[in-house]
């Protein structure tokens, strides 16, 4: 039987959910043992190339990129996995929640402390652009999600100890320790 | 404007349980609660500022902002909806100039939406400074607006010629139809007011008027059922330094308005059923908690008790019986629906939030004050009186054997005569359709958003306890009508807005079922919503009180008995929808930076 | 009249004196009920619901009612838990928890109860309400955002006169906790002190307060709420 294929990626979020992949320590050499990656940052695959078992996603949605890129990780995976607050809730990025589109982009380019270099007032819009959400979404909003492992970082050991589970069938154990918001 | 604040407040003995009393005259002397007039009170009443300000903003008819020289408050009902509100509502934002919610930049007129009024006979209906205007359409609007604009007082708008004379004082006939379809023991005309405290009282000890209620198997015309003669005598037994009678009218489900009749036609008979309860629970002091929406009866009911208190029907030794002392006082709420909860009311009457009390203890070992309490619907003090009169066995001769006796129903909506019906317990919903002249109907609300909406497989079922239990309301929906849009929704949206919020359970659960509703009118339904909504609503019986608890009952029974409606809305090919829209949400980015949304390139 | 009475709680039989509310005497013999708006010592409101128990069929909240003799609670059940869960996404949705920005984080009450619940997921839809952070007072943030509207600050921060610093605004949906502007200009660090450690989330903080234990080391981060009460 070939080895259960991985992808995953960071939309709305700092990366830090896959460093924290990376902090399952010298068990990355068991997990590559035990998984394929595809698309994803771990690797720099860009694109999907073959159908994937399991799809985790990092950061919520706060632009049509993320939107695109989630539901294709939809379509192209089997088993989707929301991992980390933003994924879950938002996150931080999701704290200009409430706040209107306009005020949040005003404060960005134009009024802001920081805005210094923009003398113009110049509102980036290219085409190219990514367009912005009026909110932050969870991914659970926008394409089913089958499993969440909450945290900001998700503990490490709770992502070795979803991954093994999923992979091998043998139900997922939840110590206290590692099921954490923060 | 300090002066004025503090004679009212002296007037009340600084007595902090009076702050309702002192809210509303302040805001009727000034059409708002300025913050000088917190000042003054706060200090006055030694309470912190912000714990003043928690009683104001409770209550709907309180505001810290000028609401205008004429205040309009335009009812929101379903049913109002149904007879044509939307065009009134559009004619005073075209003679005003304003939107709902605002008041005219000269502070003349203010426009505001409120909850159901208790006039659904004779909608759309609106409150101007404290007076009922019913019947409403453009045209009408038009001359109210015109006449405020030149200058009339409140009272020059009521047009004579829009009454039909039915209430008792004359003033009140051209602002409110009665509309009593169909008499009994309540509403006949065959019993002379006075006659029991008079002639049947002094025969009797309290002890043997509780015999009677209990013996004519009387339950709580309120809605909730509970057997009054047990309420009357649990009350007697419990210890205090006083005992109270509460009257209940703060009839505020959707769709009821038999207290209004009963209260402008025959008060008189509610009163006396109060000075009864007093005699047989031992109490000397009795309370009529009437909703502000009712303020117009004020001068009426005044009138009434001091007749009463002339002919010694209250007072001191009423009708010469020694030591039978009794008396009545008028307290008024100030817009909140909770406030019918009898627990929310004891607050409310102690000048605070109109948030219900954890149970036990129940009221009538610690009620009002902290004292042994009865507080019974309007309804059933006086049926009290009958039974008094007649004795518990005649009245066991009307109705079932669950439910004795009368109930006067509010009908409303799509029929032909609506209006209050009195009719035995018992009655079946048929042939209750048949008496109002409803054909072709799609629906009935039985007892309020609370309670239960049945379809015309139901249509046998019968009035009472045991089977369609009701406080009175009843509301008729034709074939026409959009049962999930027009009338789940709004009563959805009636709980939100008048959810105390206390329970973190009613104050969100309520919001959270509202969204899902909308997200499928929206077609965004998938089938996973409808088993949501259904499972979601269990929490709500975690709430304290009948609000919290049925808040969701609009959504829940129109689910059970009209599935096939949410089905239309439903996304069949679908089993995943969140209702997310990119469309929609890349709108506002977009426009503000200034591009065209593409959705193509990536 | 002996003053001990008997009841049962998922079974156990406990003991405990007449007017005991149910979560004291739970407490007493060793079983833990969770609750969020109650605190020893100070007359309960059954408002966050998440003590609710059932006996003889029906919801009660356990810190509002008082034990009866033979009384059977049922506490520690599938439903029940099911329900108090249900209860503890409500409160996670209707505001905005930001658990990883929180300075109350591992010491929250609300999270600790999450944990508990193993809520990896609220399974209804955020609302992201818009609220704000009122730092007028010089002592002490209130931040509404964090705000489950308990009450506890409501019922135990008073000035010496017995006036409420706290009190709500509004209703429903609508409703808040706020703070009094003159009253809070006037605290004291020992009561600002005070009214952070009774919330028992992050909505109330003493301004310009270093937070000394870092997160790991907090008190749910390791043992689940409740875990020191022992059978």
């Amino acid at each position: 039987m070939s080895k259960p294929v991985i992808a995953t990626t960071s939309l709305a979020g700092c990366f830090g959910c896959h460093m924290s992949i990376l902090d399952i320590d010298e068990r990355i050499l068991q997990l590559i043992e035990l998984v394929e990656f595809n698309k994803s940052p771990v690797d720099d695959i860009k694109t999907f190339t073959k159908p994937v078992d399991i799809g985790i996603i990092e950061g919520g949605c706060c632009n049509s990129e993320n939107v695109e890129v989630l539901k294709s990780f939809r379509k192209n995976c089997k088993i989707l996995i929301s991992l980390g607050e933003c994924a879950i809730m938002g996150g931080l990025p999701a704290l200009r929640n409430g706040i209107p589109i306009e005020e949040c982009l005003h404060e960005a380019y134009i009024g802001g402390p920081t805005v210094g270099l923009n003398k113009m007032g110049i509102m980036p819009n290219d085409d190219e652009l990514p367009m912005l959400l009026d909110k932050v979404y969870p991914c659970h909003e926008i394409v089913k999600i089958d499993y969440f492992l909450p945290g900001c970082p998700p503990r490490a050991d709770l992502i070795w100890d979803a991954l093994v589970a999923l992979i091998t069938g043998d139900p997922m154990k939840l110590p206290y320790e590692v099921v954490k918001f923060d | 404007m300090k002066d004025t604040v503090k004679q009212i407040v002296e007037k009340y003995s600084k007595d902090k349980t009076r702050l309702m009393d002192i809210l509303i005259e302040t805001q009727e002397a000034f059409g708002f609660i300025s913050s000088e007039a917190i000042e003054v009170m706060s200090v006055m009443l030694n309470m912190s500022k912000v714990d003043v300000e928690q009683t104001i903003s409770f209550y709907h008819f309180f505001s810290t902002k000028p609401r205008g020289e004429y205040a309009i408050y335009l009812n929101d009902s379903a049913v109002a909806h149904m007879f044509g509100r939307q065009a009134v509502k559009e004619a005073f934002e075209k003679e005003t100039g304003i939107r709902f919610g605002e008041v005219t930049p000269d502070g003349k007129i203010g426009l505001f939406n409120t909850a159901c009024i208790g006039m659904n006979d004779q909608e759309p209906a609106a409150i101007i400074n404290n007076k009922v205007f019913t019947r409403l359409t453009p045209y009408r609007v038009g001359e109210i607006i015109r006449c405020i604009r030149s200058g009339c007082k409140v009272d020059e708008l009521i047009n004579e010629s829009y009454g039909d004379g039915k209430n008792q004082l004359p003033s009140l006939r051209a602002m409110v139809s009665s509309n009593i379809r169909r008499k009994g023991m309540i509403l006949s005309d065959d019993y002379v007011y006075g006659t029991v405290t008079s002639e049947v009282l002094p025969k009797m000890s309290p002890e043997a008027v509780i015999a009677e209620i209990k013996h004519s198997h009387i339950r709580g015309r309120g809605g909730a059922g509970f057997p009054t003669g047990l309420k009357w005598e649990f009350c007697r037994r419990s210890k205090g330094e006083k005992h109270y009678v509460i009257c209940n009218a703060d009839e505020g489900e959707p769709g009821t308005f038999k207290d209004r009749v009963i209260l402008t036609e025959k008060p008189e008979l509610v009163f006396e059923g109060m000075a009864i309860a007093g005699y047989a629970i031992g109490g000397d002091e009795g309370i009529l908690y009437l909703r502000y929406e009712y303020r117009y009866m004020k001068e009426y009911l005044e009138q009434v008790l001091d007749e009463m208190r002339n002919k010694n029907l209250l007072g001191k030794n009423i009708a010469g019986i020694e030591g039978f002392d009794f008396d009545i006082r008028i307290q008024f709420g100030a817009g909140a629906y909770v406030c019918g909860e009898e627990s929310a009311l004891l607050e409310s009457l102690e000048g605070k939030r109109g948030e219900p009390r954890d149970k036990p203890p129940f009221p009538v070992e610690k009620g009002y004050l902290n004292q042994p309490t009865i507080i019974n619907n309007v309804e059933t003090f006086a049926t009290a009186v009958r039974i008094v009169q007649n004795g518990g066995e005649w009245f066991t001769q009307f109705g079932t054997e669950d439910s004795t006796g009368t109930k006067i129903l509010s009908i409303s909506g799509d029929c032909m005569f609506p209006g209050v019906y009195e009719v035995n317990w018992g009655f079946n919903v048929n042939d209750m359709l048949n008496m109002v002249g409803a054909y072709d109907v799609q629906a009935v609300q039985v007892g309020g958003p609370s309670g239960t909406l049945i379809g015309p497989d139901e249509f046998n079922r019968t009035l009472g306890y045991s089977d369609l239990s009701t406080g009175g309301s009843m509301i008729v929906f034709g074939k026409q009508r959009n049962l999930l849009s027009d009338v789940v929704l709004n009563f959805m949206e009636f709980f939100i807005e008048e959810s105390c919020g206390s329970c973190s359970t009613c104050r969100n659960m309520t919001q959270v079922m509202a969204n899902k509703l909308k997200k499928i009118l929206k077609g965004k339904g998938v089938v996973k919503d409808l088993e949501d909504l259904r499972s979601w609503s269990k929490v709500l019986q975690a709430s304290r009180c009948g609000l919290g608890q049925t808040a969701g009952n609009p959504i829940i029974s129109s689910l059970k008995n009209f599935r096939h409606l949410y089905e239309e809305f439903i996304q069949k090919e679908k089993d995943f929808d969140e209702g997310f829209d990119l469309v929609a949400a890349v709108q506002d980015s977009c426009k503000y930076v200034g591009r065209v949304p593409n959705f193509h390139h990536h | 009249m002996s003053n001990l009475i008997k009841f049962k709680i998922d079974g156990v039989e406990c003991m405990t004196e007449r007017g005991k509310f149910i979560v004291e005497a739970a407490l007493e013999n060793g079983i833990f009920i969770p609750t969020l708006c109650n605190m020893p010592g100070v007359k309960p409101k059954g408002s966050c619901r998440i003590c609710t128990v059932k006996i003889n069929g029906r919801l009660m909240t356990s810190c509002t009612t008082p034990v009866a003799d033979g009384m059977e609670v049922e506490s520690n059940s599938t439903e029940i838990n099911e329900l108090r869960k249900s209860i503890v996404e409500l409160l996670f949705v209707s505001g905005n928890h930001f658990c990883p920005a929180c300075e109350k984080s591992g010491n929250c009450e609300l999270q600790a109860l999450g944990y508990l619940y193993q809520m990896m997921v609220p399974r209804y839809p955020y609302e992201f309400p818009l609220r704000e952070v009122d730092a007028d007072s010089p002592y002490i943030i209130k931040d509404q955002n964090r705000c489950i509207l308990c009450k506890r600050c409501i019922k135990t921060i008073k000035d010496e006169q017995g006036r409420s610093l706290f009190a709500f605004r509004d209703r429903g949906h609508r409703l808040e906790v706020v703070l009094d502007k003159e009253l809070a200009a006037e605290m004291t660090p020992e009561l600002a002190e005070l009214a952070m450690k009774n919330c028992p989330v992050g909505s109330i903080l003493v301004k310009e307060k270093g937070f000394v234990e870092p997160i790991g080391k907090r008190k749910f981060d390791k043992t689940a709420i409740g875990s020191d009460v022992k059978l």
